[in-house]
């Protein structure tokens, strides 16, 4: 089974106890009334869904109960870094280090 | 006059247990919960009623005189009091930096107890239950199957398995049907 990092509790767990929550560092409009359909569109439905990295949040739903963030490598599956909610995107440079 | 008759409150599961050489399963006794969610000041309030201090780091517990403290994430606690009716925990002053909700009829426990109760658990919880890796007086949410539980090693052999009530027949028998695999 994969273990997945939860950087709440400290530990490695269980893949079960995660539940995956899409997208990570999507920006919400302050704005929302003012944007167009289009842009609702692209903020709202549209995902990248990368073939490599993905930036993803993740909710250690049958644990800590937190969501965080983490740098997910689609083809192999290895979590490549997580990180609490809130911390800074890793770098290209960083991801690029990551994937060696 | 019409006299009220008191209506005994059935719990689910009630007098549960089977037993093999190496595992028991028993449904626990009842007790009173809260789910406490706080901020670190509000932690440090409602300690005060407590009488104990909350832990403070992942998994860790805290127990004193039959009151045990659960870390489940950084600002959650579930707090089980094995001697006192419900609602004992309750402050009884207000405080907008916590909240304490009486959840004492939502959850139920079974003791799963014996050499082969981490057997019996690991049919169908996923988590590493060697000693090294969850020791006594630790705690987790997890989950058993399909349903969601709180694990708390309370001694070497024995765990206490906190469910939703809704889920104890579920739990029951997965846990009935598990222990006849438990052969160390
Ligand atoms: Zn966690």
């Amino acid at each position: 089974m994969l273990l997945i990092h939860c950087p709440y509790c400290k530990d490695d767990r269980p893949e079960l106890e995660f539940s995956n929550a899409g997208e990570a560092h999507i920006v919400r409009p302050t704005n929302m009334s003012d944007i167009s359909d289009t842009e609702f569109e692209a903020m709202f439905f549209m995902r990248d869904n990368p073939k490599g990295i993905a930036l993803e949040r993740w909710r250690h739903a049958h644990g800590c109960g937190r969501f965080f963030n983490v740098a997910r490598n689609t083809v192999s599956d290895k979590f490549l870094k997580v990180y609490k909610a809130g911390e800074p995107r890793p770098s290209d440079a960083e991801i690029e280090e990551l994937l060696k | 006059m019409v006299e009220a008759t008191p209506t005994k409150r059935i719990a689910p599961a009630e007098g549960f247990r089977v037993a093999n050489s190496v595992v028991s399963i028993e449904t626990a006794k009842p007790a009173s919960r809260i789910s406490l969610r706080a901020t670190s000041a509000g932690a440090r309030s409602f300690e005060k009623s407590l009488n104990f201090a909350l832990p403070r780091k992942p998994a860790e517990t805290a127990s004193a005189k039959g009151r045990h403290a659960l870390w489940l994430g950084p600002d959650e606690w579930l707090l089980i009091d094995e001697a006192n009716p419900d609602d004992s925990m309750v402050p009884r002053l207000p405080n907008k930096q916590f909240s304490a909700v009486d959840v004492s009829h939502r959850n139920m426990a079974f003791i799963v107890a014996g050499p082969g109760a981490a057997a019996t658990l690991n049919a169908a919880c996923p988590r590493n239950l060697s000693l090294a890796a969850f020791p006594v007086k630790t705690c987790s949410r997890t989950v058993l199957g399909k349903a969601e539980i709180v694990l708390y090693r309370t001694a070497r052999d024995t765990f206490r398995v906190e469910c939703w009530r809704s889920y104890a027949p579920y739990v029951r028998d997965l846990l009935a049907i598990a222990s006849k695999d438990a052969h160390i």
